[in-house]
């Protein structure tokens, strides 16, 4: 096969073919273009404030690895004046996020960029290899995705960094856009295709006496319609060093049929994924707006299982509560109670289990998880959106999305941190957490 | 005497891919060419009959190619660019298999 031209430069091979628009390109070529659609989607969304301090979440991966690399690239070339710094996360997996944190500590030094780790061990007095003892391979990634959202925020502030960037690519938002659509959750998608997503309280707070805390650090995702494969291709020819690997607890639910389904599909037509976004952002448009929604369950778009999202972590909650309850019948396990879920179950039960919406929603949810056979007998009831509908009066949910009752935002009387509850959902999971010490060695097959 | 000849060519596995193979991420192979030159699809039915000792094959290939999220550079172009499984294959051609589908 003749070898054919760059189209851009008509002079280098082409080794590029780009999934958006086919168009076949030279490596350099590619990694120009590349950076400069970065730089188009943070300026044509004001992104940043110059002189901005901002923090990349780096986790090692790919992503982050090269968000870190564009970012540090663009902040130079650009004039942006960036005051930049990476942020990781170590969660306390052995054999996993030592590994990652290692290539993260290799990027610091190559791009001369500060790194500050925070670990749930220090925030939280569990790592998740502790957390995981505990309560057993099932259910763990509840934890660690609610442990991890505050973390981000937690160490942002501690840094002093009011805006937290992270590496979500078109196909993570695209994923999640299908996954919140196969469980008719709009508003949760309508969050998912957002760029930035500030807590909602981040402007007010700032302007009050202009320090950042853990309850205003706003979120954002610069690579939005960067495609994974230009992302791997992009750090590919610039030969950037980046650990992959599967964090050894996290299961291939939910999250992994979107995910196949995604690439299956990019395939086929790879235009799919950048229409499945834009899709996406067309139906928030729809979705009425909900300003006071509260930041842990706001659009944990990733990547583990089924747990960043919070769909899916509430969804993965009710598992792991009926696991447990299971667990205790038959004498071994850990009981976690979570009083709160268990009691929503029980209303929701009650409030919605003659309407048309919630037996057609449960269908939609249950059946792709392909998990939660038994879900049934236990909690007739599981939307992962139960906590809107709680609030409202029962009945059909479209027409009363707008100002749910209780979805106002207070702090967490224990930590502080944002919480529509008394208490937020990380000190409740530590309760539980706490109580069980004792028990430590007993585990969940 | 012209059937037994072989195809020196240097395989790759990036991006969690190598952890399938050995953990090895370069492998030089010496691909048997008993019909005249080769493809991409007789690399990989290769690959995967001979180099690949982990059992999730599938983690490999899917539906007879490549599992969709993984891709494929010919001596550092996209394979789609090359024309795919039936690219030719040359002596001392570089074919890296890139996974897109691990975290990070």
């Amino acid at each position: 096969m003749a070898p054919r031209e760059c189209e851009i430069c008509q002079n280098n091979r082409a080794q590029i073919l780009r999934p958006k628009n086919h168009a076949r390109i030279c490596a350099p070529c590619f990694t120009a273009l590349f950076e400069q659609e970065v730089a188009e989607t943070i300026e044509s969304s004001n992104l940043f404030q110059p002189g901005e301090r901002v923090a990349i979440g780096a986790s090692g991966g790919k992503d982050s690895t090269v968000l870190a690399s564009v970012l540090k690239t663009l902040n130079e070339r650009q004039k942006w004046g960036l005051d930049l710094v990476l942020l990781s996360i170590d969660e306390g997996i052995t054999g996993y996020r030592d590994h990652s944190l290692e290539a993260v500590k290799r990027n610091a030094a190559d791009l001369d960029l500060p790194l500050k780790i925070v670990s749930y061990q220090e925030l939280y007095g569990w790592s998740m290899d502790q957390v995981v003892a505990q309560i057993g391979k099932k259910g763990n990634c509840t934890y660690c995705g609610v442990f991890r959202r505050q973390a981000l925020d937690r160490g942002a502030a501690m840094l002093g960094v009011g805006h937290v960037v992270t590496g979500h690519n078109a196909d993570d938002v695209a994923e999640t856009v299908l996954m919140n659509l196969l469980r008719g959750d709009l508003p949760r998608l309508s969050r998912a295709t957002s760029i930035v997503t500030s807590t909602p309280s981040a402007a007010k707070a700032k302007s009050a006496d202009g320090k950042v805390t853990m309850t205003n650090v706003k979120r954002s995702k610069p690579m939005i319609y960067a495609y994974e494969k230009e992302i791997v291709m992009y750090a590919h020819h610039k030969k950037l060093d980046y650990f992959s690997t599967e964090c050894i607890y996290s299961p291939e639910a939910f999250r992994g049929s979107a995910r196949t389904l995604i690439k299956n599909l990019e395939r086929i037509r790879p235009e799919s994924i950048l229409d499945v976004v834009k899709s996406g952002m067309d139906m928030a448009r729809l979705v009425p707006q909900e300003q006071g929604a509260v930041p842990e369950e706001v659009e944990m778009t990733g990547r583990c299982g089924d747990a960043k999202e919070s769909g899916g972590e509430m969804a993965a909650m009710e598992r792991k509560l009926q696991q447990d309850e299971v667990a205790a019948t038959n004498g071994i396990g850990v009981e976690i109670q979570l009083p709160r879920s268990s009691k929503n179950d029980r209303e929701l039960g009650s409030a919605h289990a003659h309407s048309r919406e919630t037996v057609a929603l449960k269908a939609a949810n249950d059946h792709p998880d392909g998990q939660n056979h038994d879900r049934d007998q236990l909690a007739p009831v599981t939307l992962p959106t139960r906590t809107k509908m709680k609030q409202k009066p029962a009945g059909r949910g479209a027409e009363k999305r707008t100002l749910p009752p209780k979805q106002k935002l207070g702090q967490c009387e224990k930590c502080g941190y944002l919480s529509s509850q008394a208490v937020c959902k990380a000190c409740m999971l530590l309760e539980g957490l706490n109580k069980a010490r004792p028990h430590t060695g007993i585990e969940v097959g | 005497m012209a059937e037994s000849t072989s195809i020196p060519l240097t395989i790759e596995f990036t991006g969690g891919l190598e952890l399938l193979f050995s953990n090895q991420r370069k492998h030089k192979v010496d691909l048997p060419s008993s019909k005249q030159s080769p493809n991409v699809a007789d690399l990989i039915t290769y690959l995967c009959d001979n180099l690949m000792k982990d059992p999730r094959k599938d983690m490999f290939v899917l539906d007879g190619t490549v599992r969709p999220g993984i891709l494929v550079l010919i001596n550092d172009a996209d394979w789609e660019l090359e024309g795919q499984e039936t690219y030719q294959l040359q002596p001392r051609d570089e074919i890296v298999f890139v996974s897109t589908l691990h975290g990070g």
